[in-house]
């Protein structure tokens, strides 16, 4: 059912189009002859206004507008893995071959997933079966490391009539259900959260091998994060570092409104990384999403809701999905031009009104859930989003807007960064409300008094803030002995176990037993400390100790020699 | 056959409204022939059925809106680009400003590029020496990269890009030199006096045999300013993608640019954003900055350095704020070390290259990343023991307080400091800093490699 109406106006990346008495919101628009991309945003009578996805210079009114009757949609099935989109899902190779350019140019009309490939589809159910939406039909090797299983789709139930196996393109029939041909692929609309049978509460964390956060502020599988930060704080390092050492089945990584190059060091990088368990190339488990600051504005709002859309998907096979955004304040951006274009009545710092309800809706597709189906499969998708509030204030719109929905607070902080105190992440102003929900599972993973260490060593990093207040005031003469010690033991917390090196071989990944291990080592100091204190010795005496230089070296042990570690910690032990 | 349209309704500021218009394309060139025969040139910024608004590369003086004419050009504004661009200076519409004749184009390009495909770029890899050891050393520069110098009105930025544009050049791992290097110098709202600096710098030099000029002075055109960085740029890809050519981009400076913006987003009656500047200043800031870059396949590079004078010296103002989002890293002058006579003023603690750690001790010595890590971490100590004396008194500070106190001199004194004209090799500037680091006890050397410590550690 597709209509044709007539362009009246450009301004910028908003086309407006009368002669559309039928068209819907969201529906897919294709402008001009050249077929370029677009979205309706706003009806008023027979008049569209349409947001372009891609540049409009050269458009004039008299130009056609083809409205396609149906929302802006992702391709889903196999193939989606390793791939490399912009926010539109259009992959950016075959842009590339297609335009013959370096440069993107407009009206490229490329499929996102191979039409032609064909992939070796091994079903799981037999004629008659009874299946009804979710239900996994058969499974496709997609990489090494992930197996895509193939589901009934939404809307589909019924009898198995036929079901097929070898090798097929995704496009061709597998089974037939219900009367209805199933292929491998499905289309699914980006601004409608797939659905599922029930949200539950996470209780697993989402190991990062990022020390600080692992052990203080840690997100669980299914759980929101957001980092604001001014730049140059690390906001893009512990991004990429969780990328690529989370311990999710799928990532998928969206690069929103940012740096070309950095994106470029994504592409670049993740193919040699190697996955820590298995030792396959992280590629194979990722999905990257990139549009740049200077690729169309309208893209870039489009760009989360399809990086969430592929990573529901993964997440209804029954996966662990880590969905990191960076940055979400260049979508919120993004919606503000596109707002001021259609001369809305401007909120806060002239972001729409709904910009909060835009947030909310995004983080909220996150969760841990019982997947649709017959079977209870769980599958979990966590959200990390970047924020850069302008000037590093975050009291602006956007950064207070994801606050109220984001469970965990990565705090970065620019006097920290000046003084290369990487990840920067602020330890007093962070926090994560999963703590107290994943102490069983850390007591199990990590170590059997993990809850009761991380106190200890968080107290000790508070005590320091205020001794550090007196000092200023009196010099470190005024305190204690004892008080002089929590200083001490504090500096070493923050250097030898919250400092980690992302550009370090080993330091770069920290698994939970190691973390363990490295806080025990600075606490058992530290009451070891405090009894030789008792006996007479002094903090200068203490902080002369040969161990000290050991632990601060601990950080460069692999995890292949724990046991250098256990060895040092008996030594500190046998002190006195 | 041209329309020429009569129809011109309003006038405002840099904005123009043409009525009646057919076939106007969105971003069409535009020329306005005046009641006298001159005539100027301008853009489609927006485009209805009924009428067009048209923006004014120059100035909209003299203009009547009865008798003057408007002819839609039916393309999109581009220049002409040649190797013979290379030695002369033009203006912010890319007309010869030497009183040499116009060039012969080899090409017309459009200034306003296309976004690079991020998977047809090249990592940038390759380090830049610029002589100056604030940068080599601690904000290593990197081909392709972005690094913009964040200023305050009064500090020495002009002097310190001339030096970087002097000195700058690619050392290869054998210590050569690569040639074929140029430089595309735009500068926009500049003064005279400025302008004349740079001219004689380069001509000094010889630079200048290598160097495309376009200059804006503070009395030309505003608007024109809003081109002029996108036709330099449009050079430089031309020079660098289809010529081979390393090119650096000296923008200076962006804050008059973003004032212009401001200027005809506000005649337009646009919702403003912060401090009155365009909702869209990021996105309209990142069409220039991503332009720096390499692309796979091709030898050239585009590496970007924009001067931008920070209002009140207040880094959250929305320009260098935004540009902080978008480029590589930044690199801060100091108002306090001008203020102490030291040049150049560069503020080290909040200044940084991203792409630094890609060419570090990779491209460079091996103890380049320690050495780095090394100076910032004690510098910063330094600065911090310092701010203590003054409240405590120097006498309550730890001997080792003392030796990071003494360290935060010498490293401004020795390090930061340095003459115009010296151009110091990375070696060079490495060594220094382990004869600066040597102040400090060797325990407190953290941050360093036994074995580098071992190795180079100076011998007395």
């Amino acid at each position: 059912m597709s209509q044709q109406g007539i362009i009246t106006k450009v301004s910028g990346p908003l086309v407006v189009a009368s002669g559309l008495p039928n068209a819907r919101m969201f529906d897919v628009v294709q402008v001009s002859n050249e077929k370029l991309v677009g979205e309706i945003i706003e009806l008023k009578g027979d008049t569209a206004s349409i947001q372009v996805y891609e540049d409009t210079s050269g458009l004039g009114p008299g130009e056609p507008v083809f409205v396609l009757g149906k929302p802006l949609s992702v391709d889903l099935g196999p193939g989606l893995l390793t791939s490399i989109y912009d926010g539109i899902q259009r992959p950016l190779p075959i842009i590339e071959k297609i335009a013959k350019s370096a440069y993107i140019t407009r009206g490229v009309q490329a499929d996102a997933l191979d039409r032609s490939k064909k992939w070796d589809f091994v079903p799981v159910v037999s004629v008659g079966d009874e299946v009804e939406a979710g239900d996994i039909l058969g499974t496709v090797q997609e990489t090494k490391l992930i197996k895509h299983k193939i589901l009934v789709p939404v809307g589909v139930s019924g009898k198995v009539e036929s079901i097929e196996k070898g090798k097929f393109s995704i496009e061709e029939p597998i089974a037939k259900v219900g009367k209805i041909a199933v292929p491998m692929m499905q289309v699914w609309p980006i601004r409608k959260p797939r659905p599922i049978k029930k949200k539950l509460v996470p209780t697993e964390p989402l190991i990062s091998g990022q020390r600080i956060i692992d052990a203080f502020f840690p997100v669980v599988k299914g759980g929101t994060a957001a980092v604001p930060g001014p730049f140059g704080a690390g906001k893009t390092v512990i991004q990429h570092q969780f990328a690529k050492w989370a311990d999710a089945d799928v990532i998928i990584f969206i690069g929103c409104g940012e740096r070309g190059n950095e994106m470029t060091d994504v592409l670049m990088e993740f193919p040699e990384l190697k996955d820590p368990k298995s030792g396959r190339p992280l590629m194979e488990r990722t999905v990257l999403i990139a549009n740049t600051s200077n690729m169309p504005v309208a893209a870039r709002e489009a760009s989360v809701y399809t990086g969430i859309t592929i990573a529901e998907y993964f997440r209804d096979m029954g996966y662990k999905v880590a969905l990191m955004a960076d940055s979400t304040s260049r979508w919120a951006e993004a919606m503000r031009e596109m707002s001021g274009r259609l001369e809305e009545m401007p909120g806060e710092e002239g972001y729409p009104a709904y910009l909060g309800s835009r947030t909310a809706g995004f983080y909220e597709r996150s969760g841990l859930v019982k997947c649709l189906g017959k079977e209870d499969r769980e599958g979990s998708l966590t959200v990390v989003g970047a924020v850069s509030p302008p000037g590093g204030d975050l009291s602006e719109p956007v950064t207070q807007n994801t606050l109220r929905v984001a469970k965990v607070f990565w705090g970065l902080d620019a006097q920290l960064a000046y003084s290369r105190h990487f990840p920067s992440i602020n330890w007093l102003t962070s926090y994560s409300l999963y703590l107290d929900k994943i102490d069983d599972y850390m007591r199990e993973h990590a170590g059997k008094d993990w809850p009761e260490l991380r106190e200890q060593a968080m107290s000790l990093l508070q005590q320091e803030a205020k001794l550090h207040e007196i000092v200023r005031l009196v010099g470190i003469e005024a305190l204690s002995q004892k008080e002089q010690l929590v200083l001490d033991t504090a500096k070493s917390i923050r250097e030898d176990f919250l400092q980690q090196n992302a550009f370090d071989d080993v330091d770069t990944y920290t698994s939970e037993k190691k973390m363990y291990l490295m806080l025990k080592a600075i606490i058992t100091l530290h009451e070891v400390g405090l009894s030789a204190m008792e006996k007479g010795k002094t903090v200068k005496e203490l902080s002369a100790l040969p161990v000290k230089e050991k632990i601060a070296r601990v950080k460069f042990i692999p995890e292949s020699k724990m046991s250098e570690i256990e060895s040092l910690l008996e030594e500190i032990k046998k002190i006195n | 056959m041209l329309k020429q349209y009569k129809t011109i309704t309003e006038v405002s500021g840099p904005l123009v409204i043409v009525e009646g218009i057919k076939d106007v394309k969105y971003e069409e060139m535009v020329e306005v022939e005046l009641q006298d025969g001159s005539r100027r040139r301008g853009r489609v910024l927006e485009i209805s059925d009924k009428k067009a608004v048209v923006q004014m590369f120059e100035d909209s003086q003299g203009l009547e809106v009865k008798n003057s004419k408007a002819t839609f050009l039916g393309k999109t504004m581009e220049i002409g680009v040649s190797k013979d661009m290379l030695g002369r200076v033009f203006d912010g519409g890319g007309k010869a400003k030497d009183s040499l004749p116009e060039i012969i184009a080899e090409k017309k390009l459009n200034i306003n590029g296309a976004p690079l495909n991020p998977y047809s770029r090249d990592f940038p890899n390759d380090f830049i020496q610029t002589g100056i050891s604030t940068i080599d050393g601690l904000n290593t520069l990197v081909r392709g990269q972005k690094l913009p110098i964040f200023s305050g009105s009064g500090l020495p930025h002009s002097e310190f890009v001339a030096q970087i544009a002097r000195q700058a050049k690619v050392v290869k791992p054998d210590g050569m030199e690569e040639g074929n290097f140029a430089v595309v110098f735009a500068a926009m709202g500049i003064t005279f006096e400025e302008s004349e600096f740079f001219i004689n710098q380069f001509r000094e030099t010889g630079a200048i045999e290598r160097a495309v000029m376009y200059i804006n002075l503070a009395d030309d055109p505003v608007v024109e300013r809003i081109t002029l960085p996108r036709i330099a740029l449009t050079t430089a890809e031309f020079l660098a993608y289809e010529k081979g050519m390393h090119v650096l981009v000296i923008l200076t400076d962006l804050t008059n640019y973003c004032e212009a913006l401001r200027e005809v987003s506000a005649a337009r009656k646009e919702i403003p954003g912060r401090r009155g500047y365009p909702g869209y200043l990021y996105t309209d800031l990142s069409t220039i900055y991503e332009r720096a870059g390499r692309i796979k396949g091709k030898p050239g590079s585009i590496t970007q350095i924009p001067v931008l004078t920070m209002p009140e010296d207040d880094k959250t103002h929305p320009i260098p704020d935004l540009t902080g989002y978008i480029t590589e890293g930044q690199l801060m002058l100091s108002r306090d070390l001008h203020r102490r006579g030291i040049y150049p003023p560069a503020d080290v603690l909040p200044s940084l290259s991203r792409l630094a750690q890609k060419v570090m001790s990779k491209k460079t010595r091996e103890d380049h990343s320690g050495i780095f890590n090394q100076l910032y971490a004690a510098y910063a100590r330094g600065k911090e023991v310092k701010e203590l004396a003054v409240i405590l008194g120097e006498a309550s500070l730890s001997d080792t307080d003392k030796s990071y106190m003494l360290f935060a001199d010498r490293f401004e004194d020795q390090f930061i400091r340095q003459s115009p004209d010296d151009d110091r090799g990375i070696n060079e500037t490495l060594d220094l800093g382990w004869k600066l680091l040597s102040v400090l006890p060797k325990s407190e050397l953290k941050r360093l490699k036994p074995e580098h410590i071992e190795k180079y550690w100076p011998k007395k």
